[in-house]
């Protein structure tokens, strides 16, 4: 086994101001009720940030909804859509800054957020910016109609990307938005109000937010809010569900996922693995779509675990900012206490928990890739989402069985399939209750597909025309 | 003289016609106020038996073929075409409305079957696509039936109402129990004797008679039904918050218009799923 020598990103790209204000009406609050935001990787306290009360949710909306009055309704989708592809190129230019600042306050690999989570941001908002002149090729009838004030509640898995899959859509159909990030990520957000700034879009447009539940649920409350975007918990989604009931408010909700991912006696087996780790511990497993429930034909169960072992040998875990990382920190003591206690679960219902002997730094918060088997489908860890790097092995010795257990949860979001038969791979793929289905792939995310779950990982889309429409009204 | 033969009304379910498990009915009254028949109050416990006969036709309806759930909805409309005088009086003795416009409730009716009918192999083609995304993958996003849907017809029409609330929802492969109009069932009593004659497996359609609101929380918080559409409900904000706790998708009251001889694609979709698939292009 090789070592590698260290090698660590440099900070100097990023400088966070000491404390933020929220972003309304195109500038910067005076920071209130602040609280500490950290890296994850090492408790460092990176800044402080406000907690947006009641009333700065009024001012917020309030600017939103002037915003939307006077400027962005009136302008064309031509020119609607030159300021999106603006800040497309910008985030292109300071691409590297962010993927740094991401990493520092989300924990995850500089490898993901300078290969994975920048990139696709920018190229989010090129993508919708071409939608804003061609709305009437959305599928609605000829001039669609945008729904106003947009309120956007969004996770700290993917802080920026969730920010640019709901901001970039809602903008290109000419809504104008209120965003509320995570708490315990909200730095590429602020720094994305100083892109919007850069970019010269009318004040109020974009207004950011931030703070904790309490912000985000008095967000969605508000009356004069006409559309609702929440990514996250199944749990708060279905408190959003029944908060917008009786109202017009439309609704898109991407919940949670307890994907399988099934191999095939067929698969080619080495790529099978490499597939089942980016499933599952990309991203430390902080994903709604990671591949949770490994489902492996019977017969090549023992020789793809002894693959998939000797392959997690080999993830680094440790500095996220070093570009060797593979699996960086878990991104808050709440988290990391949450797969804690499911895992220990895990092994009190009868799971054997393995995990690879790596070092664990003394500082910040992290968590082993593990992998659980000896488990039924009545499991706990096979059944609830765990949102971290743990794995949870099934078999199966039919298709038949395999889609069975696969849709044997209610959620839906994504699917994994491993065989070199297509044709298997076609009819198991309509037979499987997920919104993505990936095939001898995993993990991949576009602008142009999209994205979304089945039951109770959600509604709507987000991604492609689909993703648009969530934001349009058209005659019915 | 010779005494004619009294219709007894009773729902229908997996593709029989059973009385109610509660053995409770109400007496319907024409137009004019006059006794009309004895109509079955259906049971919350019926209303499951629809749901579990509803979730077992499913995955078949799902799997026939589109060109043949298109002709099977034609089909309805033909048989419904067939007995168009039963439909027009029945409708005027409810409703007291002119033969002339029971009559164009029937055609709308029927041309709204042949209007769903159609679309059963062309929803993919108009709302899916293939993704040209920036890798070597094939990307493809189809439109796939929710599951099972449990729906209220609109409570002011006997007939055009209730169909363009069940075509929308079957013809792409979702089964539902429909909740019948409270006070004009007789329509959908009788479209269930076309329905059970045109080839539609038991199951696709369950039709319920009664008291809406003595069904509508338990289907509107039932576990195993995917989507409400609250159309004829009177009280929607209530089943709107009981969807919410398995998330059903929810069409509220007044979204589509269901008096024409056409639907709302929008109102197809309502009841379906977009899924994607990728697979990368290799050798």
């Amino acid at each position: 086994m090789f070592e590698y020598a260290p090698a660590p990103e440099s900070r100097k790209l990023v400088t966070f101001q000491s404390s933020y204000g929220h972003f309304i009406g195109g500038k910067f609050t005076k920071p209130s009720n602040t609280y500490q935001t950290i890296s994850p990787a090492t408790e460092e306290i990176l800044a402080e940030i406000s907690t947006a009360t009641a009333k700065d949710v009024d001012l917020a909306v309030a600017a939103a909804r002037n915003a939307y009055e006077k400027v962005w309704s009136k302008l064309s989708g031509a020119e609607r859509g030159k300021y999106l592809y603006r800040i497309a190129r910008i985030i292109q230019e300071r691409a590297r800054e962010l993927a740094i600042a991401e990493t520092l306050n989300n924990g995850k690999p500089i490898k993901e957020t300078r290969d994975a989570d920048i990139p696709l941001v920018s190229a989010w908002f090129f993508y919708y910016a071409g939608w804003a002149d061609k709305l009437d090729y959305a599928g609605l009838g000829v001039n669609p109609k945008a729904h106003g004030v947009a309120a956007q509640v969004i996770p700290w898995n993917f802080p920026l990307m969730m920010l640019a899959w709901k901001i970039a859509p809602a903008l290109a159909a000419g809504n104008t938005v209120v965003l509320k990030p995570a708490e315990t990520t909200p730095l590429t957000a602020l720094l994305f109000a100083e892109i919007c700034q850069q970019a010269g879009l009318p004040d109020g447009v974009v207004n950011i937010i931030t703070g904790f539940g309490q912000s985000g649920a008095d967000l969605i409350a508000h009356k004069d809010v006409n559309k609702v975007a929440f990514t996250g918990s199944t749990g708060v989604g279905r408190l959003i569900a029944k908060q917008v009931a009786g109202t017009n408010k439309k609704v898109t909700l991407e919940l949670g996922g307890k994907a399988a991912n099934i191999v095939f006696d067929d698969a080619p087996l080495d790529q099978a693995v490499e597939g089942i780790i980016n499933g599952i511990f990309f991203n430390q497993g902080h994903v709604c779509c990671a591949g949770s429930r490994l489902l492996v034909q019977e017969s090549i169960q023992d020789e793809l675990l002894k693959k998939l072992k000797k392959r997690m040998e080999t993830l680094k875990l440790g500095d996220p900012l070093d570009k060797n990382t593979d699996i960086g920190a878990i991104n808050s003591k709440v988290q990391l206490d949450k797969i804690t206690k499911l895992v220990k679960l895990g092994v009190k219902e009868g799971g054997e928990a393995w995990a690879p002997n790596c070092e664990i730094p003394k500082k910040g918060f992290w968590y082993a890739p593990t992998v659980i088997t000896g488990v039924a489908p009545t499991n706990t860890v096979v059944r609830e989402e765990i949102f971290g790097p743990v794995l949870s092995v099934l078999s199966f010795r039919t298709p038949a069985e395999a889609v069975a257990k696969a849709n044997n949860t209610p959620f839906g979001l994504s699917a994994g399939i491993w065989s070199e038969k297509g044709s298997r791979i076609l009819k198991v793929a309509d037979q499987l209750n997920a919104g993505v289905i990936w095939a001898n792939t995993f993990n991949q995310f576009d602008p142009a597909s999209p994205f979304g779950g089945f039951k109770e990982s959600g509604y709507g889309r987000e991604g492609g025309r689909h993703g648009l429409l969530a934001y349009l009204k058209g005659d019915n | 003289m010779r005494l004619d033969i009294k219709k007894t009304y009773k729902l229908y379910i997996g593709g029989k016609f059973p009385r109610s498990e509660s053995g409770h009915t109400f007496e319907l009254a024409s137009a004019k106020g006059e006794f009309v028949a004895n109509v079955v109050l259906a049971s919350r416990k019926d209303a499951r038996d629809a749901v579990v006969a509803a979730r077992a036709a499913q995955p078949g309806w799902e799997s026939a073929t589109a060109y043949n759930r298109g002709q099977i909805l034609y089909r309805i409309a033909e048989m419904l075409e067939g007995r168009r005088e039963q439909f027009v009086d029945e409708i005027r003795e409810l409703t007291g409305s002119t033969e002339k416009a029971a009559n164009q409730e029937v055609d709308a009716a029927i041309d709204s079957w042949v209007w769903h009918a159609g679309w059963s192999d062309k929803v993919d083609s108009v709302a899916g696509s293939m993704n040209p995304v920036a890798g070597p993958y094939f990307n493809i996003s189809t439109n796939q039936p929710t599951g099972v849907v449990a729906a209220f017809a609109p409570q002011q029409s006997s007939l055009v109402g209730l169909v363009n609330t069940i075509a929308p929802i079957i013809v792409t492969g979702n089964t539902v129990v429909v909740v019948a109009s409270e006070l004009l069932p007789l329509s959908a009593i009788t479209l269930t004797e076309v329905l059970a004659t045109s080839d539609l497996p038991g199951g696709v359609v369950n039709v319920l008679t009664g008291k809406e609101s003595d069904m509508a929380p338990w289907l509107a918080s039932h576990q195993d039904v995917n989507a409400v559409d609250l159309e004829g409900t009177s009280d929607p904000v209530d089943l709107e918050i009981r969807a919410a706790d398995t998330l059903k998708r929810v069409v509220r009251p007044g979204t589509f218009s269901r008096s024409a001889a056409k639907g709302s694609l929008q109102q197809i979709l309502a009841f379906m799923e977009v899924k994607t698939v990728w697979h990368p292009k290799g050798h």
